[in-house]
């Protein structure tokens, strides 16, 4: 957990902290993606970082993601500590090879001789109305596919850490970044992400889970932008004496079962909400893990996902699809006695 | 072939400056909310918004040739070609705004404008036009039909595996498509120097063994004319041909672009260069004169702010409308009837 006191920082600023101060520490670490120099990256992933570290570390490169994305495994493969950004997670399509084929199944198909140290870094979600091919988060497809690390982070306190960990990690991460917390000026974050960042380096390890809100009536276990919105259901709940828990997940993979088992053992009651797909996905296989490990623990359970369709255009369409406060909250109200 | 007439001239001229307009009151509503703070949640039309002013002729020039028969794909970055393919306007602009009468009922919005009357569509993902616009040219053989496809993307799309691996399955098998880059210099704040060799994106063709041009300067005439030729060689069944038109982005690469990347000298060069006054100077040539074309641009006008008034009246769309359309068919996918089969079966020998 973050403290309060000191310094404020916005969630890009504290990952662009993070990257920087790898790259000053380790020479084997540089960032390849579209618009990521002189812009700074569509989403402030990189803002700065040029005028510190150039062209050569800071790597404009050409609309050819299968090309830029696929050179990062092997830079990394031969020991170097290559970023790539894919600047919308929706755009894996063009590049799906490298990443699942490739990144994620080296390491396994050469019995771990061989291992993939590489960063993803990718922005995803909705609720600005960009659509269909600019609005998914799709943590479910990259926690399905075995041999990647997937980190969400919700808060600026935890983006550092986990860019961190993920820069130094022997692994391929995948790091997606939600852009309504990123704190650009143009897309105004929620209150939240913005927290308290120590100035210094340190790391928080992959698969734990962070309790953002203890409460002894429901589990909430969610993730990224939802983080927010399940805590301003809380608050809401909170009037009515309905206390809250809500587990920020902060990785996918991997998974921090633990502290959703003993939560939901104290409580009782579990509500999972995802910004992806419902189908075949996190909201099932959370719950899934509770039931296979206590088929007893729970006496209710809801979930709160996008219902199957592509997220479409137009506010009220978008809006209808994507789960906010007031979804949530009716969600934890359907599981209490 | 090649010689345009004066009537070319004049809808030409029509379509481009009633794209031009267009994008200029899209802008303006865009920004409706968005100042002094832009935040791109607010105003009446919804998501990004990239325009299109200064890549008109690129559009006006090719779609002349073109009939509702034949299939255009778009990316990002339509309005201009969708004006120029005569998709309804009306539509259109509903669509763009997030209303329950748009082409796409609200769904799709201003990157996915989907209008089958006249075999348009869109993909905001860099240079996936480029294969369903090689799939409907290889439909059109299939069925000996005489149709042509043509697939718009931007420079910054010229080294993408989806355009260049099109490329070469439409040279392989001759196939009645035209791919047309619309050359800007820029890829959001990327100049095409820093990212692409060679930076003319008509070299690509010599490689498939297809014809590349470069027409270097926005001259609608010129277009035109290249476009007569590659559109008649599609439509004879002589195979596809890559042109490459340089344009000018005389706005930012997305509404709200601050372009700090850009310098000022290079905005000024693409504010300079205009399309619309060479075209206007070629009409003068060809006796239309000034009160013609104001008359021109007044109806143009007329029609853009219709559009856009009679948009914005319009519902939005319910929001469990949300829910439906995911398929055309319900999702047991059970059908009634076979469907029968229209084409000849003779892999094109007819066309
Ligand atoms: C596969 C893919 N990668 C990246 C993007 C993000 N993107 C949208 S437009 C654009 C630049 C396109 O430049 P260009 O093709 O020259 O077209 P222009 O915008 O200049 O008209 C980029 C990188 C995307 N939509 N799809
Ligand atoms: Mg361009």
């Amino acid at each position: 957990m973050s403290d309060d006191e000191g310094r404020q920082a916005t969630m890009s600023t504290a990952m662009v902290e993070a990257i920087a101060t790898e790259m000053r520490d380790n020479d084997e670490v540089f960032y390849m993606g579209e618009d990521v120099a002189d812009y700074g990256g569509i989403f402030d992933s990189t803002d700065g970082l040029l005028e510190e570290f150039g062209h050569d570390r800071i790597m404009d490169v050409p609309i050819s993601e299968t090309a830029y994305i696929g050179a990062a495994v092997g830079a990394a493969q031969a020991g170097m500590r290559p970023i790539a950004e894919l600047m919308f997670v929706d755009f894996f399509g063009v590049c799906m090879d490298q990443l699942y084929n490739q990144m994620a199944k080296n390491t396994y198909m050469s019995g771990a001789n061989v291992n993939v140290p590489m960063v993803l870094t990718t922005a995803v979600g909705g609720t600005y109305s960009d659509a269909a091919q600019h609005s998914q988060t799709l943590y479910g497809t990259f926690a399905h596919l075995p041999g990647m690390k997937v980190v969400v982070p919700s808060t600026a306190y935890d983006a550092k850490g986990l860019m961190h960990n993920a820069i130094r990690d022997d692994d391929p991460v995948v790091y997606m970044f939600h852009k309504r917390l990123m704190g650009i000026g143009w897309m105004p974050a929620p209150d939240g992400p913005k927290t308290a960042v120590p100035e210094e380096p340190y790391t928080i390890p992959f698969g734990q889970a962070d309790i953002k809100r203890e409460g002894a009536d429901v589990t909430v276990v969610t993730l990224g932008l939802h983080v927010h919105r399940a805590l301003e259901a809380a608050a809401k709940l909170a009037d009515d004496g309905i206390d809250v828990e809500v587990i920020d997940l902060r990785t996918l993979v991997p998974l921090d079962e633990a502290t959703i088992l003993e939560s939901v053992q104290k409580t009782g009651r579990l509500v999972v909400v995802d910004e992806d797909y419902r189908s075949f996905g996190l909201t099932g296989e959370v719950i899934s893990r509770v039931v296979e490990a206590e088929p007893d623990a729970l006496e209710a359970v809801e979930r709160l996902a996008i219902p199957d369709v592509p997220l479409p255009y137009a506010r009220p369409l978008e809006n209808r699809v994507i789960p906010d406060s007031d979804d949530i909250e009716d969600a934890i109200r359907k599981t209490q006695p | 072939m090649g010689t345009v007439t004066t009537t070319q001239l004049r809808s030409m001229y029509e379509d481009m400056v009633t794209a031009r307009y267009y994008e200029e009151r899209l802008q303006e509503e865009y920004m409706e909310g968005k100042t002094p703070g832009f935040d791109i949640s607010a105003g009446p039309i919804p998501g990004e918004l990239h325009l299109a002013a200064g890549h008109e002729a690129a559009a006006a020039g090719v779609c002349a040739h073109l009939t509702d028969e034949d299939t255009v794909t778009a990316p990002h970055r339509p309005h201009h070609i969708a004006i120029a393919k005569g998709v309804d306007l009306k539509r259109m602009t509903a669509e763009i705004f997030g209303r329950e009468t748009g082409l796409s009922a609200g769904k799709g919005g201003h990157m996915h404008l989907f209008d089958p009357d006249v075999n348009f569509a869109c993909s905001g993902i860099i240079a996936q036009g480029c294969p369903p616009a090689v799939g409907a040219a290889l439909a059109a053989m299939k069925r000996n039909e005489s149709s042509v496809a043509v697939a718009y993307l931007g420079e910054g799309a010229i080294s993408q595996g989806a355009f260049l691996e099109s490329l070469n399955l439409a040279s392989l098998h001759d196939l009645p498509v035209i791919f047309v880059v619309e050359d800007n210099d820029w890829a959001i704040s990327m100049p095409k120097g820093r990212i692409s060799v060679p930076q003319d994106g008509s070299k690509r063709a010599a490689g498939f063994d297809m014809p590349g041009v470069r027409i270097d300067h926005d001259d609608a005439t010129a277009v035109y004319e290249a476009a007569a030729e590659a559109v008649g060689r599609a439509r004879d069944g002589n195979g596809p041909t890559l042109m490459s038109v340089q344009v000018h982005r005389r706005m930012g690469h997305f509404m709200g672009d601050p372009e700090t990347y850009r310098p000022e000298a290079d905005q000024q060069r693409h504010q300079e260069r205009d399309s619309i006054e060479r075209l206007a100077a070629d009409l003068e040539a060809a006796g239309v004169d000034e009160d013609e074309r104001e008359t021109i641009r007044e109806d143009a006008h007329a029609r853009v702010d219709d559009a856009i008034e009679w948009a914005k009246d319009q519902p939005e769309p319910e929001p469990d409308a949300a829910l439906e359309d995911v398929f055309s068919n319900p999702p047991s996918g059970v059908t009634d009837e076979d469907p029968t089969p229209e084409f000849a079966g003779n892999g094109g020998a007819d066309r």
